[in-house]
């Protein structure tokens, strides 16, 4: 026993030492380092980020000016995408493929890898004490199958017919019928990104309940940890049931079955060549039964950084660190049944439009108590204004804007009128994006000193803060007006069909008003754009040319990832910790400093220095 | 660095990783099996009355597979077994057993898929439906054997019409059709015209293989059984390779290689699991 | 192959597991396992053969067929799950995990179906499936 013990020690010794000589490929590409997989989820999601980002700028200015010749890119987008984009005009095939993978690539390739699998990756291990995942190699192995995906669904705008082009919610039959291969790219896409979020979520949850270090109990979670922890349990359970749907429809769409596809289906005036017999609404439902914990999966994270830069800036205890906890497990739990009030237009029976707009209205309790939570926690606290706090803070407004006009999307009733309009858009916008993407700046901004050693610029961070904050405002404030005037999402002219100026004679077109916002929310979106170059700098800039890092804990933060060396090495902590507090011990009375990390002894935390 | 609780359970859960994140693992099969299986259940309740194929697969070949994943599944589990006794010259009997019922299970399967590939429906102009397995096939004929000629309902079927309305069962019994009003030329090849055939309204002829196109019951079940498929073959390489290059672990750390054994095997009973249900609902029921 | 398991560390350290954790098994435990086993491998050809035996005998309705053919189904996938995949002697968390699973599993298929079949879950009444029929001509 001793011996083979000894003979592993040692050989794995050897292989350690071969690690790290090995170089660049092992090191940086193929890793098996939860921190340089964090590194590499974050900086293809963010590159995604701004490649959806910029699908929406030339939709914008398709809906402002519709008709007219894009400027700057509409030559290359010719040359690209050929005829759907002839004379560099956006036409409805290209506003549809745009729009369907703006979602897609928002969704499944920036938000949710950015917020579970880079900040998760990076950060997870650090705050439990773990040396690395409980499976590094199929961590790796997750990166790769997601990269994968985005590449299929990357390649996809460069072959004849263009991407998929129904949306990103993909409803069969209109998924099925399009003749192009966009859709089949988009399905295999699909499966490779849930393949791999179902094998991330699995080492998540692993690394949570196995490799917690020593003291580190439940309740002494970070609440971040707990955030991804609710997070992992809903991809694991949510997202299987998508692959299935996903594995149909790529079977109605290859091997030529009925899925989803209903018996006496007509496609453009001629009865469809398929056997029939199958259920449009059955795709809703296995779609929405992942989409809608999608949302939370979106949100979660978010509220995990918010909960970390909170505490630490505040300079005390975060107020009501259970019924945060709880709060987020309900949250997980109800997430699961409250989908199909995405689906009360359906005509699926008003008792189950009932049942689900009571779901709907109970799991906005939790979500109101974890902003309750965060609003009493700044109260009496000594707040320091940095640039992750500033985007925090934002969030909690933007994520109160976006929530509270999802109520009465929740009423099937007040649903009927406004599904389906701008309403809608402006209302998970900003859940969205002044929402989960300005706390994913946050954490940008907060742990970037962790992964280089440097900080990042305040001036331009602050800069960056506050033309976003403006923007983000300009673009989405004016949509409420428009869904609640009547205006429909998917008007690819901007709806100028629908204006009284076009229809003189009938009754409740869209004011002028409403069709000259498209314009002025076109102009904040480019301003938008331009807010975030100097974000993009300043990123970049800092890892070698920011201002060092002060210590390896420059936030004086109590929690253990900043307990390491900076960045942490393999195997990130030199001994292994013990946890003898909660996560959030600030200003605590008796103590010597206004911060006590977690892995500090009473004896220690209490000397006068 | 060594990642804690590789081998040795955790104090506070009692588990090893691998065991959790197997579990876990699990839990998302479930899931995913369960959707298809919903899918199943609604396409059958969705069916027009007496669509709903019945007895169309080959029950014997069905029940030697089912019975071939239950060797299987107690092999696996002798072979973990064997390894807690220290007999590693069992282990790699077992789970040769193991690989080869696995590889007995996937030619079976393929045959049956072939079989489902030649054989053929067709309707003729004047409703009849014929039914049986292609000879040969041409551009402008094809040859089926083992024909199964179904008369038009409104010809044959007077007396069953008024049961069908009363009667609860009757639904589903239209496809027991073969059975029940089929004139059986078991022998006999007939070679019929494409001229002689009934067209859809979209202009093809109404002529099909049961592959997965021809109708729900057809698309679900080459759905399911091939994702199963597909979890036998990944599952048989993981044992396959833990009987052979992953042995070498057994005589450095046989205590991980063991735990190893247990996990593949986890998640072995679990295809054989979903077999156990997909055999009655697709074959039997 | 036999010698050399004679001297292999595995016998040392499952004993030793035992001792320490006290719930390894040692090899009185396997051996009465396996016993286990074998009496569950002999019900489940059992199992099998009985639900292809009742499946030729046609029940009238139809669904005491499906009922029994899924019973069948459910003792067998259980004997399968509780001990050759050990769950009858698990740990917690292995049930809190499953015990998820299985409610939003019965979830899904539940509420599915029901928002297809305003009022009923599944539709065992045929006169209303003809009614169905006849309006759809």
């Amino acid at each position: 026993m001793e011996h083979s013990t000894q003979t592993h020690a040692g050989s794995h010794g050897d292989h350690h030492h071969h690690h790290e000589e090995l170089g660049f490929w092992k090191k940086y590409i193929f890793s098996t380092d939860h921190k340089i997989i964090g590194i590499q989820y974050g900086l293809t999601s963010l590159l995604f980020l701004l490649f959806g980002f910029f699908l929406m700028i030339v939709m914008r200015w398709q809906l402002a000016w519709p008709g007219q010749p894009i400027p700057v890119i509409g030559g290359v987008l010719e040359k690209l995408m050929g005829a759907p984009a002839s004379g560099g005009v956006m036409s409805s095939d290209l506003y549809n493929m745009f729009g369907a993978m703006h979602g897609t690539i928002m969704v499944f390739l920036a938000i949710v890898p950015l917020a579970f699998a880079a900040f998760g990756n990076y950060v997870v291990p650090l705050q439990i004490g773990a040396p690395d995942m409980a499976f590094p190699r199929l961590n790796m192995a997750s990166y790769w199958v997601f990269f994968l995906g985005g590449v299929v669904m990357f390649v996809s705008f460069f072959i004849p017919g263009g991407p998929a082009q129904a949306g990103w919610t993909s409803y069969s039959p209109l998924a099925s019928i399009v003749p192009t291969d966009g859709q089949t790219y988009w399905l295999v896409g699909m499966v490779l990104l849930i393949t791999s979020s179902l094998l991330g979520a699995v080492n998540f949850l692993a690394t949570i309940i196995q490799l917690r270090a020593p003291g580190m109990t439940w309740m002494r979670l970070p609440f971040f940890v707990w955030a991804q922890f609710v997070t992992g349990f809903l991809l694991l359970l949510a997202f299987p049931p998508l692959e299935a749907a996903g594995l149909m429809q790529l079977m109605d769409k290859v091997a030529g079955t009925s899925f989803f596809l209903p018996t006496g289906l007509m496609v453009s005036g001629k009865p469809a060549d398929i056997a029939g017999g199958g259920s449009p609404l059955l795709w809703q439902h296995l779609f929405w039964f992942l989409a809608h914990p999608e949302v939370y999966v979106l949100i979660l994270p978010a509220m995990g950084i918010v909960a970390e830069v909170i505490a630490n800036n505040i300079r005390k205890p975060i107020w009501g660190y259970k019924p945060l906890v709880y709060s987020a497990l309900t949250i997980g739990f109800l997430s699961f049944i409250v989908w199909a009030h995405h689906m009360y237009l359906t005509g699926m029976g008003t008792a189950i439009s009932t049942f689900f707009q009571t779901t709907t209205i109970i799991i906005s309790i939790p979500s109101v108590i974890i902003l309750t939570v965060f609003f009493i926690s700044l109260w009496g606290g000594s707040i320091r204004f940095n640039t992750p706090m500033l985007f925090v803070l934002a969030f909690l407004v933007m994520f109160g804007i976006g929530g509270l006009t999802g109520l009465p999307l929740g009423f099937s009733y007040a649903d009927l009128y406004l599904h389906d309009s701008y309403y809608v858009i402006a209302h998970f916008h900003y859940i969205v994006a002044p929402g989960t993407i300005f706390a994913l700046f946050a954490g940008v901004y907060y742990w970037f000193p962790k992964m280089t050693g440097r900080m990042m610029s305040e001036f331009w961070g602050k800069i960056h803060f506050w033309t976003s904050l403006i923007f983000m405002n300009l673009i989405f404030q004016p949509m409420f007006a428009q869904g609640m005037a009547g205006m429909s999402r998917r008007m690819y002219d901007g709806a100028v069909n629908y204006s009284a100026a076009t229809n003189p004679d009938s009754l409740g077109g869209l004011s002028d008003a409403m069709i000259y916002s498209n314009r002025t929310i076109s102009i904040a979106a480019f301003c938008l754009m331009i807010a975030q170059i100097p974000f993009i700098i300043n990123l970049f800039y800092s890892i070698k040319g920011g201002k060092k890092a002060a210590n390896d804990n420059p936030w004086d933060a109590t929690t253990l990832e900043w307990q390491t060396p900076t960045p942490p090495g393999h195997g990130n902590f030199d001994v292994v910790p013990t946890v003898y507090r909660g996560p959030y011990e600030y200003s605590v009375p008796g103590h010597a400093r206004d911060f006590t990390p977690q892995n500090m002894p009473d004896a220690i935390a209490t000397k006068k220095a | 660095m060594d990642i804690p609780y590789t081998t040795h359970p955790r104090e506070d859960t009692g588990l090893y990783n691998a065991k959790v994140g197997i579990w876990l693992f699990l839990a998302s099969e479930v899931m995913l099996f369960g959707a298809l299986f919903s899918a199943y259940i609604l396409l059958r309740v969705g069916a027009a009355p007496g669509t709903w194929p019945m007895h169309l697969l080959n029950v014997p070949l069905g029940t030697i597979n089912t019975l071939v994943l239950i060797i299987s599944s107690v092999t696996v589990v002798m072979a973990w077994a064997s390894l807690k006794m220290n007999r590693f010259d069992r282990f790699k009997i077992y789970q040769t057993v193991t690989v080869l019922c696995a590889l007995i299970f996937l030619v079976i399967k393929s045959f049956e898929y072939y079989d489902k590939f030649t054989h053929y429906q067709v309707t003729l102009a004047d409703g009849t439906v014929l039914d049986g397995h292609v000879v040969t096939k041409d551009t402008n004929s094809i040859t089926l054997h083992h024909v199964k000629e179904i008369k038009p309902q409104s010809a044959t079927n007077t007396v069953a019409a008024p049961v069908a309305a009363g009667a609860a069962a009757t639904a589903e019994q239209g496809g027991h059709a073969a059975d029940g009003h089929a004139d059986d030329h078991s022998h006999g090849e007939r070679k019929i015209m494409f001229s002689e055939l009934a067209k859809h309204e979209s202009g093809r002829l109404k002529m099909s293989n049961f592959g997965p196109w021809h109708n729900t019951y057809m698309a679900i079940y080459f759905t399911l059984t091939g994702l199963h498929a597909l979890h036998v073959i990944g599952g048989a390489l993981v044992i396959a390779y833990l009987l052979g290059p992953g042995t070498k672990m057994w005589f450095s750390d046989p205590e991980r290689f063991t735990n190893r054994i247990e996990v593949s095997g986890l998640f072995w009973h679990f295809v054989d699991l979903v077999w156990i249900f997909l055999f009655p609902v697709l074959y039997l029921l | 192959m036999a010698d050399h398991s004679a001297h292999s560390p595995a016998a040392a350290a499952s004993a030793h597991k035992a001792g320490a954790h006290g719930h390894g098994h040692g090899h009185h435990d396997v051996a009465k396992e396996v016993r286990k086993y074998l009496l569950v491998f002999g019900a489940l050809i059992i199992g099998t053969i009985l639900t292809v035996a009742v499946s030729y005998i046609e029940l009238h309705p139809h669904w005491k067929n499906i009922a029994i053919g899924l019973v069948i189904a459910l003792v067998k996938g259980g004997l399968v799950a509780a001990f050759f995949m050990h769950l009858i002697d698990e740990k917690k968390l292995v049930y809190g995990v499953l015990g998820a699973t299985v409610f939003f599993f019965v979830g899904l298929m539940y509420i599915t179906l029901w928002s297809m079949e305003p009022g009923s879950f599944i539709r065992l009444k045929q006169p209303a499936a003809a009614e169905r029929t006849a309006t759809q001509k």
